[in-house]
Parts: C-alpha cells; structure tokens; sequence
C-alpha cells in the first residue's frame, strides 16, 4: 500500500506530507479492524449448545476391551433429527473376521441432557458376513448424542459407545 | 512550509480523522449490532438452524399406511362433514368443532374443553398434526383417525357410542361411505345404542352382540375415523414473518429482511435458539420434536392427577386402534414407531407433548391443562424452572433478564401466520343446524 502511494506521488514529495498520509492509513487500518471487530462480535453474540472440543465421531470404533472392531453405517447423511431410521452395524474381530450371531442391545443417550433416546432401537436381523440391521433409532434433538452397543459372541463381551453430532 | 504551520495541519488532519473514526465506528455499530437495526448476520451453523425451523423445510406430508383413504379427496369431503356434524353427539349439539373451531386455529381458546361435559385437558389444535406420530397431550392414539375416535366415545365429550354413529352413517351419509369403503353393513336387527363405553346401556348391549356384529360395528367406526383424518391432514399452517425473514436471508435479500422482524424478534430468535433452549423441544419446521417430555408444569389441584406419557404410552399400545390393529391398513413392518415404543420408565412421568409454536401467540392459555395465561407466565415458568409436581422435570433456570423474556415474546408473535388452506375446509359444510 505504501508502494502505490508513493508511486501516485512526485517524487520531491516532502516527509512531513508523507507522514500524514501515513497517519490517515493507520487510522483507517485501525477503523476497518474495529469495524470488522464489532461486526464479529455482533455474528457471535447468539451461544449454540456447546459439544465438547475434540469429540471422537468415527463410525467406525474398537470396542473398550479390543474384541471387537465395529463399524456403523446410515442411509441419510447428515442424520435428520425426528425421523425413525435404521443402520447397518458390521462387526468383525480386530484382525478383521466378521462376527457371526452375535447378541446385540442398543441404548443411547444425551449426556449433556440426562435423557435417553426417545425410541427403543433394537437389532432385528442378522443379515450376514458380520452385518447387523438395528431398526427403530430416532433423535428429537439437535446436539450431542452417545449410541452404545452391548456386544456379546462366543460367551465374550464387550461395549462400544458412539458420538453423534446431530446440527440439523 | 514553516513548522507551526506544519503542526496546526498536522493537528487538523487527525481530529479531522479522529471525526471519521468516530462516525464510521458508530455507522459499524449501527450496521452490526445496534437495537434500531435489525440483524440480518447469521454464520453457516446458524443459517443451517434457521433453515431448519423454516416453513419451507416442511417436507411433502408424509403417507399414512393406517389409513388407505387418508389422501382421498371423497374421504375429505366426508370428513369434512362429519367434522361439523353435531349430530354424532349424545345431546346433538357437539361435534369435532365444537372444541376444534376453525376459525380458532382449530382450538376453543380455554384451559379445559367441554363437550357435553368439562374434560380434563385443553384442547389440541390439529394444524399439522398430520406430522406427527403420536396424538393428544400423552401420545395415546398413534394416527390422526385412531385420535378422532377417541372423543366420539368419551363421556364428557360426545358422549355417544359406535353403533349410534353406525346408524347416522347408514342414515346421512350411505353413497359417500360406500363410494370410499364398499357397501354399508346391514344394521337393521342391531341395537339403537351400543358401544364399549361408559353408558351402561350401551355397554351391556354391546356385551349383548356377537364378535362378528361388534367387528362389523367398529369397522364402520374405524373408516369414519379415517375418513374425519383424511379431512385433518389437509390443515396445514401458512408461512409466519420469520418464515419470510428466513426466505429473505437465504436469497441474501438483507434487505428484505430487515423488513420482516424487528431488531427485538430477532434478539428473541437467538434466545430461542441459543441460550433460552426453546429449540432443543420446539425444533423442525413445526416447532415441535413430536415427542414428550417433563417440563415441571404445576399440577392442577381440582383435577385428578395426570401421568401424561407413563399412562399415555400404555394406552397406545394396548389401544384397538393402533398401527398393530386388525383397523389399521398398515402392514406390521410399517409400524415402527409402536414397535420401537419405551412404554415404561420413570422418565415418562408426566411428560407431555410439545405442541407447535406456530400461532402460539394467538391461541392462550398454554399447556396441557390451561395452567398459563399468557406467554409472560409460560416463560416465566421456563425461566424459574420449579422442580415438576411427579417425575423429573428436565428444565434448568435460565436466568434471562426481563429484557430478554420481551424477546422471546416478541419473537413468538413473529410465528403467527394464515393457515395454508384453502377457505372452503375452514367453513362448516352446514348452516346453524348442525353447529
């Protein structure tokens, strides 16, 4: 900016000229910071529910003691809120065999509202090479939501919890 | 140029900047943040949130598997009939829009309805209702037309029983119910008055008839239900201020906008989207979640007392009417909303359904029983959050200011909006007769 005005000028242009010049740019530099300042403040004054920085929302998780790799898959992206929907779960063992006949129960929650979900989602077919059809899961509220799987396979159990954040 | 000269332009050249400074900050202000301007300044997650609660987003109505006749434009008009019949009521004088006026936005304006008795609930409007999966304050019938069962054999509201009703089909409305439902059971050796009702006539003529006689009976009854949804469903709400103001947002139209809400709705619209949580229940284009939950309201002490969704869901899934029911037209596999049901738990405890804010300000007093006035005292109670009569209320205080609370009321009259109905559904299809 200085190089353009200096350009636009004679080149006996006097210091004094050239440092009042200057002074005009800072002030408008420092205008247009506190413009856009203000601007900002006023986007931001409106507070959304806070969802915890650095919340893990893989669909695809090891379980807590490492048994088993599950995986979760949705017909809908982004997942609509109020609408009953089904996922297919794949679970498979973590060097990757598919876990056959395993006994699932769903549960979920909103940690942030200490209620459960407004359904009781259940697995209702084993659909094969590890794949699992859960029917009946529903969200009623934008935010954060946890949806856990109790897993067992072969007398082995084990626990694996998702996050979801739902915007919309 | 000598040196004094110099200082005295040097000093008129930053007054004269400190003036613009001045000016352009307050014009930033004015722009961005005043109270006179309305805010036009939303960021994506935010825009997403407006589209959200935007008439616009209302997605086609869905199908209802339940009822075969639900988007038949026959059974529309039947229902239409039927909706103002007074006829269908034991004393003549009560029918659907008795409690459900139309010109009322399809609901009578007290705390608790009367029919030809007092109820013990306020009447629910039915604008939009076609969306929802669960019906009444305590989801107790799970479609429009198993709802508008419920009131034609109640006691204190129509006060008549199904075979009576049979009989003024097959008297009033033979050819429009056969064109929609094939031909109209013979009920000449049948009673005058029989139900599963409270009326100990009816009722032990009812234990009188045979499985076969009480099936042919509630059958009729079943499509005349459906035939009063297939009317409902066409009731739908119109867009509201804030409904243009989003439209305009989304054009990038700030202009526009700025002339649908003033700066004061609008600071009540990021209340209600932000710190006030009214959106964590009042969500989706209707402004409800469609489901239930504890909010403390006060008990009302002359009224017995009221489980809401604990008894609410038990009743669903043991009602006659269901989606599981031989009268539903569902297959089984299209009832997921019953099958998945949580019938059980202390978080059902008196849980109700959030209605739609839509025209919320029009239609006083508020909630389940009437306990509210006015919206001053719904939000006051949102604000203070009291510990609720039975079960757990899931309010937190909100400690808003006053300023605030004229906010979100001010922003509640932004929603208010014609119905999007075509003004023939809205008249009664009688004269003074039958109202």
């Amino acid at each position: 900016m200085e190089n353009t005005t200096q350009s636009g000028r004679p080149l006996n242009l006097k210091p004094e000229k050239k440092g009042s010049t200057r002074r005009w740019i800072s002030a408008i530099q420092l205008l247009f910071v506190l413009i856009c300042t203000a601007a900002a403040s006023g986007c931001m004054s409106s507070r959304m529910n806070s969802v915890p920085d650095e919340l893990d929302t893989s669909t695809s998780l090891l379980s807590e003691n490492g048994l088993f790799k599950v995986t979760y898959s949705i017909p809908d992206e982004p997942i609509p809120i109020n609408t009953m929907q089904s996922w297919i779960l794949h679970v498979e063992t973590p060097d990757g065999l598919p876990v056959e006949n395993a006994q699932i129960n769903v549960d979920g929650d909103m940690p942030q509202h200490g209620h459960g979900l407004p359904t009781r989602p259940q697995v209702t077919e084993y659909l094969g090479n590890g794949d699992y059809k859960v029917e009946g899961l529903k969200f009623h509220m934008q935010g954060w939501w946890i949806v856990e799987f109790d897993i067992t396979a072969q007398d082995k159990s084990d626990h694996v919890t998702f996050n979801l954040v739902l915007t919309q | 140029m000598s040196l004094k000269k110099f200082k005295s332009r040097t000093s008129l050249l930053l007054i004269a900047g400190v003036m613009l400074f001045i000016l352009l900050g307050a014009m930033g202000w004015i722009i961005t943040s005043s109270p006179w301007m309305p805010d036009v300044s939303w960021d994506e997650t935010e825009m997403a949130m407006l589209n959200s609660l935007w008439i616009g987003s209302l997605p086609p109505l869905p199908h209802d598997p339940s009822n075969q006749v639900a988007d038949d434009p026959r059974a529309a008009a039947l229902g239409h009939k039927l909706f103002f019949d007074s006829r269908f009521s034991r004393n003549g004088q009560v029918s659907c829009s008795t409690c459900h006026l139309a010109e009322e936005l399809f609901q009578d304006g007290k705390p608790l309805s009367e029919g030809i008795g007092r109820t013990n609930r306020r009447a629910m409007s039915i604008i939009g209702t076609a969306y929802s999966p669960w019906f009444f304050w305590d989801g107790r019938k799970d479609s429009q037309w198993a709802q508008a069962l419920g009131p034609l054999e109640n006691p204190v509201e129509h006060g008549g029983n199904r075979l009576m009703y049979a009989h003024l089909v097959s008297s009033y409305y033979k050819e429009e119910y056969q064109e929609l439902f094939g031909e109209l059971p013979d009920l000449s050796g049948y009673p005058e008055h029989a139900g599963p009702v409270e009326n100990e006539t009816a009722r032990l003529a009812w234990e009188s008839m045979t499985p076969d006689q009480q099936k042919v009976v509630t059958g009729i009854y079943a499509n005349m239900g459906k035939a009063i949804a297939a009317y409902e469903r066409l009731i739908m709400p119109g867009p509201s201020r804030f409904d243009f103001y989003v439209e305009a947002l989304g054009r990038k139209d700030f202009r526009a906008a700025r002339q649908q809400l003033t700066p004061e709705e609008i600071g009540g619209l990021r209340l209600f989207t932000g710190k006030a949580n009214c959106v964590q229940c009042h969500n989706g284009p209707l402004f409800t979640d469609n489901h239930f939950h504890n909010t403390g309201v006060p008990a009302v002490s002359e009224l017995p007392p009221d489980l809401g969704r604990s008894s609410g869901a038990r009743q669903v899934l043991a009602d006659e009417f269901n989606c599981l029911s031989p009268y539903s037209d569902s297959d089984p596999q299209e009832c997921s909303e019953i099958m998945f049901l949580i019938f059980e738990g202390e978080d059902l405890i008196r849980q109700f359904k959030p209605p739609s804010l839509r025209n919320v300000a029009e239609r006083a007093p508020y909630m389940h029983a009437g306990q509210f006035d006015s919206l001053e005292r719904v939000l006051e109670h949102y604000n203070q959050a009291p510990a609720a009569p039975l079960g757990h209320s899931e309010l937190k205080p909100l400690e808003l200011k006053a300023e605030e609370l004229e906010q979100l009321i001010a922003f509640l009259h932004a929603l208010s909006g014609p119905l999007d109905v075509s003004q023939n559904w809205l008249m009664s299809p009688y004269s003074t007769s039958s109202q």
